[in-house]
Parts: structure tokens; sequence; C-alpha cells
């Protein structure tokens, strides 16, 4: 570029990336060029969202897919010729003449002429009621004809053609098929199974797909009839949409004598320059590095180089990543990196659920390190995510499966979006990276989507990429020192542990109570179980009593649980696991008297269910006659202290274990939590109650007793670490006292002791200086607050066998003592069981 | 809530009685068998409306609406289904979470401490 001042451009196109290529060009444009835009379109409106475009028949109108008005074009002091195509290019004087017979000149000439559809040579192709799909006033003429048409086929079983039937379906067609020449339907994106899932999940919303079918003729007389296929068969239709795939716009190219591939496009070199210096092709009409880039993404960066090279600066258009997303019918379709890679070149990961319609598959470099491709049918939620993981290398965790299946322990999988590099490309469309989403956030102070997307134009596309945004904008400011707060809802602007003091401090007892001073509105199924939570961890009242039952989870608000079906479980506690014969028996007549399948439980407890609400108040009045009390089996709460049988009759135990665990579970029996409590007690070191697996976990040894906290089994086992060594007991529930009040205190809602303590920052060893060596001077606060809730305990289940009011509650109906007409069972070896759900 | 004694007859609907106030916890929701459905009947005192919907989640079928805890979002009644947290506006049925499911309302009247429901 000798001189960049005082250019004149024209631009011959007005879609997509013809416009883009004007904004961008305007952007770079510096203070000291005068440059001259002309834009010539063949249409007749400005630019539009042609990759939206089949929401014109979802209600959206031709002004809400327009890019840019007619205004910004004048205001930007572009002159814009529509419905005069250019159909003359003089190179040698750098003149060119519309149709109209507009004349003017260029010193820089860009070719946007983009695509059309490609219209196979099937005799009658000619006839009415033939269409393609590309431009509004196509949509416009199958819109209009569809009000008398009843049956209609889509030729094309690609992307646009699968819109396209989309698109018919949503016109109110009786019937819509989708008729594609090769073996299965999007074979460019996805694999073979992949496609299987995408197309019964369309059949299953009235799509008829045919397969392997080649259209030999279009049969009927002035209007289509019929396609007649070379197997012979004959579909019935009365209009056809043919999108069979684009043909490059580059007849006018051919015409001027620019170079371009025999098989269609303009065919230019890495600045997007055609054979001719001044002349360059951008969009779906250029043959860049051998292919046609028939994608919005890689267009715009196309636009986004040659603006950049006509106003002073040097960029080249590098291969591109094909990896799209999109929506089909309301089916997530997506691919990614090398999709069909194959072993041994790759390990691939697939996961099928045909119930669901979910097909996944990921593509893992042989040392399992990195991503190389994937394919997403019918949930693409972490579509952006595995983008960004393959194409920055980013090191896999150690069970790759975690990234399409989700880690099983409820967190993310992977380090997340904050680990990506800064270059890493976020927003695909406008060409966003990690690092300037981090500069908006921390420089400019834009700390909402809204104002990202005004001032950098990240998520103004496609939209796919929102969800990082935010998690970018959240992880920057966690960064910068910002205090992200935790809020409960939208009915309580504090988070857990600040309610929670300010419950404590002004003595509040009822949720109404809590809501009038420090919420607004109503609340909800988070706030309310949440304020229940906190009420009965500072002051251990009935949770059915004053407003409470209606705040509880429905199974604190019927003391079960809720099963399949509808019945309830109902678990005595049995501490220790010791339990008399004669109690055994009780359990036994009670499960025989209200036909209830009874099961050991994990924890050394007989889980009975199937017991209908309204029969729950007897069955524990026969329970708590006998000696029983609530398990707690249904709350966040305490639930059991397993133990080993222990020095009482283990040859090999030190110490009296199950005497130890009856003790902690009587003293903690009760205690309300953010999640539930679970613990045991080892009477030796060979740890047969699996002490180190629990919340808290007591281990004899020949001094005393060995403490250990916040273990976790479930779906992300965690050992418990080691809190003290070689305590008497005394010590040890000190310890344990302080330790559960700590973790009631200052844990987010619904987070075990396991998850409390990874999040902690210090760790173990600051745990440790908290509980053991009573750094905050709290343990003595602790101490007590825990011993006002022992005190106060009372079997909640006595209180609703005691209280006819309280009993009255436990019927299904409100109006008839019967039970509900709707619960069925089913015979399972000799007991019964739920009837599975529809 | 209106004190007149008078039962309305013009409407489209037959009322039934469901059952006392008092059945009925304040701000919880209670069901009742009429007319061989299965209704759920909400006292929301704290905005001092009463809603009445299926009792039946359309999710998984559940007959457990009634137990559903209630609360409102930005300001609309809505009711939560216990089994998988599904929420229903109380005014219209709609699902929050999913457009594809949908409860039925029932109009509610209360009269003399009685409850009574449209069907």
């Amino acid at each position: 570029m000798k001189h960049i001042s005082d250019i004149r451009i024209v631009v011959i196109g007005n879609g997509m990336v013809g416009f883009k290529f004007c904004e961008k060009l305007l952007a770079k444009r510096q203070a000291s060029q005068q440059i001259s835009i002309t834009v010539f379109g063949e249409e007749p409106r400005v630019a539009y969202d042609r990759v939206h475009l089949s929401e014109y028949f979802a209600g959206k109108t031709a002004d809400d897919l327009t890019l840019a008005s007619e205004d910004w074009y004048a205001d930007n002091g572009i002159k814009i010729y529509l419905s005069d195509p250019v159909v003359d290019i003089d190179r040698e004087h750098k003149l060119v003449r519309s149709h109209h017979g507009i004349v003017v000149q260029y010193d820089y000439l860009i070719m946007a002429t983009g695509s059309g559809a490609f219209v196979p040579t099937i005799p009658g192709v000619e006839k009415d009621g033939v269409f393609v799909y590309r431009t509004i006033e196509d949509l416009e003429l199958i819109q209009s004809y569809a009000r008398k048409a009843k049956k209609g086929a889509v030729i094309g079983g690609g992307l646009l053609g699968l819109e396209a039937a989309k698109a018919l379906l949503d016109l109110g067609l009786e019937e819509a098929h989708v008729v594609e020449f090769a073996t299965r339907l999007m074979p460019r994106q996805i694999d073979e199974a992949g496609s299987r899932m995408l197309q019964s999940q369309l059949e299953s919303l009235g799509l008829h797909i045919h397969l392997s079918k080649n259209t030999q003729e279009i049969k009927g007389g002035d209007c289509i009839e019929g396609m007649q296929f070379a197997d012979q068969s004959f579909l019935e239709v009365d209009m056809l949409v043919i999108s069979a795939g684009i043909r490059p716009r580059d007849e006018l190219a051919k015409i001027a004598g620019l170079e371009t591939h025999p098989r269609g496009g303009i065919i230019v070199d890495n600045q997007l320059q055609t054979s001719d210096p001044s002349i360059f092709a951008i969009g779906e009409c250029a043959l860049a590095h051998h292919m046609i880039y028939g994608l919005i993404a890689p267009g715009y960066e196309m636009a986004d180089v040659v603006a950049a090279k006509l106003t002073g600066g040097e960029k080249e258009f590098l291969p591109f990543d094909m990896s799209t997303k999109l929506k089909l019918i309301d089916t997530d379709v997506a691919s990614f990196g090398d999709p069909f890679i194959e072993e041994p070149a790759c390990t691939t990961v697939r996961y099928e659920n045909k119930a669901k319609g979910i097909y996944k598959r990921i593509n893992v470099s042989p040392d399992g390190k990195t991503l190389l491709g994937g394919i997403l049918v019918g949930d693409a939620e972490q579509y952006n995510m595995l983008l960004q993981t393959c194409k920055n290398k980013t090191i896999l965790p150690p069970d790759s499966e975690d990234l399409i299946l989700g880690s099983r322990g409820g967190e993310e999988a992977g380090a997340g979006v904050m680990s990506f590099p800064d270059d890493a490309l976020i927003c695909s469309c406008e060409a966003v990276t990690k690092g300037m989403l981090c500069h908006e956030v921390s420089e400019k102070g834009n700390h909402t989507i809204d104002t990202i997307k005004k001032s950098c134009k990240a998520g103004t596309g496609c939209g796919g990429c929102i969800p990082m945004v935010k998690d970018i904008i959240t992880g920057t400011l966690k960064q910068n020192g910002v205090y992200v707060r935790n809020v409960v809802c939208e009915h309580f602007d504090y988070s857990r542990q600040e309610l929670l003091d300010l419950v404590k401090m002004n003595g509040l007892k009822t949720y109404g109570n809590v809501l009038d001073t420090f919420g607004k509105g109503d609340g909800c199924e988070t706030c309310k179980p949440l304020v229940a939570s906190l009420l009965a961890s500072l002051w251990n009242e009935s949770i059915l009593q004053k407003d409470r039952a209606p705040i509880q989870d429905s199974n604190d608000r019927y003391l079960a649980n809720i099963q399949k079906g509808g019945t309830y479980s109902v678990v005595p506690r049995i501490p220790g696991g010791e339990v008399t014969p004669e109690k055994l028996i009780v359990i036994g007549q009670v499960a025989q008297r209200y036909g209830l399948y009874t099961k050991i439980t994990g924890g050394q407890r007989i889980d009975l269910f199937g017991a209908h609400l309204g029969d729950l108040p007897e069955i524990w009045e026969a329970l708590i006659n006998a000696g029983f009390e609530s398990g707690h089996a249904y709350g966040k709460s305490l639930r059991t202290v397993k133990s080993c049988v222990g020095s009482t009759w283990c040859r090999f135990g030190v110490q009296d274990s199950v005497s130890f665990a009856i003790e902690v579970e009587n003293r903690y029996k009760g205690l309300r939590s953010p999640h539930k409590l679970k613990s045991a007690v080892s009477g030796c070191i060979r740890e047969c109650a699996e002490a180190q697996s629990k919340d808290f976990g007591i281990i004899a040894t020949e001094k005393g007793w060995n403490l250990y906290v916040c273990g976790n089994g479930g779906s992300k086992p965690q050992h418990a670490q080691l809190l003290a060594t070689d305590v008497d007991k005394e010590t040890c529930l000190r310890l344990i006292d302080r330790f559960l009040m700590f973790y009631i205190k200052t844990a987010d809602p619904l987070a075990r002791t396991a998850t409390w303590l990874n999040k902690m920052e210090g760790g173990m060893s600051y745990l440790k200086a908290v509980v053991v060596d009573d750094v905050l001077g709290i343990a003595a606060e602790l101490e007590s607050d825990l011993q006002q809730l022992i005190d106060v305990y009372q079997c909640e289940w006595k209180e609703v066998v005691d209280n006819p009011e309280l009993r009255k509650r436990f019927s299904h109906f409100v109006n008839t003592p019967a039970k509900d007409p709707s619960i069925q069972f089913e015979e399972m070896r000799e007991q019964k069981r739920a009837k599975e759900w529809a | 809530m209106n004190t007149e004694t008078q039962i309305p007859t013009d409407t489209q609907v037959t009322w039934h009685i469901a059952c006392a106030v008092s059945d009925i916890p304040e701000d919880g929701g209670g069901c009742a068998f009429i007319d061989g459905k299965q209704i759920a009947i909400f006292n929301f005192a704290r905005r001092g409306e009463w809603y009445a919907t299926d009792n039946e989640c359309p999710h998984r079928q559940q007959m457990a609406v009634s137990r559903g805890m209630i609360g409102s979002h930005e300001g609309e009644p809505k009711v939560a289904c216990p089994f998988h947290k599904k929420t229903f506006s109380l005014k219209t049925g709609q699902c929050f979470n999913d457009d594809a499911y949908q409860i039925k309302t029932f109009p509610v009247m209360v009269r003399e401490n009685l409850v009574y429901i449209g069907l």
C-alpha cells in the first residue's frame, strides 16, 4: 500500500460480510484518511441477518433482521445503490458499471457477492411451487405459496435444508419431508451415530426423512405434484424447497477475467487479494486455502483482514476453524476441532442416551492430554468450553469423560474459563479474546453482560459465548479482589452466613419475621428451606410449629423421605447400629401391619418404604412406644454414627467403639446443618466402621481416640483428615462441638463438610488453628452454642404423635381420610416396590 | 376477600365446597378430593390470596403439587413441586423451568370460613 489516504473503495454486494467490511473499515480508518465508500447491492433491502433467516417465519420482521438502517449508511457517508447489481468491471480504467448504468471509479474493489443456492439440473425444476431458500424474497414467496399447500419437501439434509424443513413446519404444512442424497443427515458436520440421533429427534418432531434418495424428476403440470426418485419410488408433494448446497457468485469475476476455480469461487491469497491486486474477494464468493468458508465467523474475519490492510495495518487470513453450533428445530447440534479423527490417531469417548436424544463424542490425543475435536447432538451446553479447551490445547483432567458427562461430584470439570490464555478467542463472531474481556472488566469498569455487549460487541452475534463471558466477568472481579457476593435468591440480598448472623443477633424465630426484616417479596423454594435450616441450627425449636411447617422441604415437612409414587419411607434411629431383638421384632410388626418394603441401609439402620402419608403418625406412634426416636433420615442433619463391634467382642479392638458411637449419636441427634452429617467410630486401626469416609470419624488408639474430619463417600469420595491424635473422649467431643458449629456458621447452603474444607482458604491447617488452637478466640462460644441446641433437643416425631393439631396435617386429602388412590405398587421378591414412573 | 355470603351462579363453573379455611396451613397448601379429581389448594396468606391447581405434576405424573412450597418469582406467585422442583405460576399454571409443562388452575372463593373451588 503506497498511499493510504484519499482512497475510493467500491463494495459489490451488501450481504452480512459486505456490511461488516464497511463497519470495520470505518472503525479502523485513521484520522488522516479520506475514504469514500460506494456499495452496490442486488437485493432491494440493506444487509440483514441471513443466519437467523428462519426466524422470519417465527414472527421476526425484515426490519428485525436488518443489521443497520439506511440512515446508518448515509450518516457514515456511504453511498449505497440497492436493486442495482454491478454488471461490468473495467479493470484497466478501474471502473464498475451497474445494471442501471451508474459508473463509479475505484482504487480498491471489494467483491462480496456471496453465494446463491445450488440448484441441481433436475427435469421439472422450473415448475411453480419449487423454491430456493436464500433471501427474504425467497421466504416471502415460500410463505405465500404455503398457504395453499399441504405437503412440502426439502431437497438437502444439510444445515440449511433442515432449517428450511423447520420453516415448512412453522408455516403449518401437514407434512414436511427431507430428501437427502447421502446416506445420512449433515454428513459434513457430524458422524454416523450423531446423524442417527439427530434423525430420530427430528422424526419425533414430525419430520419425514428420506435418505439415499436421488431425485430424478419433478412431476406435475405447471405446478409441482410430486417427486420421482431413481429407485422408482414416488413422493406426492405440492411444494418443494431446494437446499442442496451453495454456489459462489463468481460470474462477474469470470467476466472480468479474474482467476476463479473450475468448481466455483474467486481464488484469493492470504491477504484475500484476487489475481488483480486492486481487487479483493471476501465471504462466500472467495476461495481461500482451497475452500469456500460457508460460515459467518470466517466471513467476518475476512472483512477484518481487508479492512486492516486498507487502513495501513497488516493481517493475514489463516485457515479458519470450522467449529459450529446451531439449534435445529430445538435440537442442539455442534461440532468442533477435528470431529471425525479416528483411532489410533486419538482416543474417542462416546456417550449416547437415546431416551433423551443426546449423543456426545470427544476425540482426545493418544496421550490423553489434549482435546482434538468432537461432536454434540441434543445437548451442546459444553460447546464453548470444549471449543476453547480444544483450541488452546488446555491440559485435560485425568478423567476426560468428565468433559462431556460433567464431574459427578457436583463441581465442574477442568479449571474453567479463567485457566485459558489471554489470546483465547471467546466470541468468535466478533473476534473478542479473553484478554480483551478481562481488560473491559478491569480497566473500563464494564461489569455486566449488557455493558460488555455495548462496548466491545462480544456476545452480540450468535450469543453462544455469553455463559463464558459471564464467567470471565465474575472470575476477573474475583481476581481483582472485588467481593462477589453469593446471595441467597431474589428475596434475600445476603449470603447464608450473613443471614445467619442477622437472624441470630435479632433473635428472629419465624420465617415471616425474617422475610419482613431482611427480605422482600414472598419467598421461594430456595430461601424458605434455607431459613428453616438457619432457624433450626440457631434455636432447635420444633420445625413444624409457628409458621415453620410450610417453609420446610417436603421431607422435613412430613418428617419422612418422599419416594417415587408419592409414598414415604421411615427410618427409626438405631444409635451405633445397636438394636435389641425386642425392638427388631417391633420394626418387623410395624412393617407387616402397614405393608412396608424393608431394607437395611448403608448406615446400619432399617428403612421402611411405601408408607402412606396418612399412616405415618400411627407408624411412629408404634415405634415411639417401643422406645424408638426419629432417625432424621429426611433432614439436613445428623444421620447415623456407624460403629464396628469394638473391644466388647472383637479380639483386635482396643476401645469400646459401640458405646462411644451411641454416645456421639445421642449427643448430636437432631442437629440441623447446611447439609447432612455422617459419622462413624472404629474400635481399632483396622477401621471396619469406615470412619475416614465420614464428615467426622473417630478411630480408637491404644491411648485414646484419633479424630478425622471432612471426609465424604458418595460420588466424589474424599478421605477425612486428621484433626487430633490420642485425645480422650471429653476432648474429642469438645473438638467435634467446635468443628460442627464452625461448619454450621460458615458453610454455603448445601455444602458438605468436604466441599466446605476444599473451599476454605488455608485449608486443614486453618481449620485446625480455629478448632484446636482457637486462634479466633471463638471456641467457647461455639461450644456453648452447640450445648444450647443439645439441651433443647426433642424427638420431633414424638411431638407430632402427641399433638392432634400437627397430626391432622398428615393426610393426603384435607376433605376425606381416604388415601391417595393414584398410588400403585408392583411385586418384587416377596415385597412391594413403587410403580415405575412414566 | 369478598365477604358476601352469596355464591355467584352466573359463571361457567360449578362451585364445590373443598374444605374449611383452617384445613389449609397459612402460606402452605393442601389437597382436596373433588368430583373425582385431586385439587391442590394454596392459602397464600402473605399476599391475602388463594389459589387452586392440579395436584398432579406433569413432569413425572406425581400427586404432590399441594405439598410443594409456594413463593414468588419477580412478583408472580408460584409453587415448586417437591419431587424435582419444577416451579409453576399459580396464576397461569405455566412451568417456569420448562415451557413444555403446564398445570391447570381453578378459581377459588372463600365464604364464611369455607373454601370453594370452581370446576
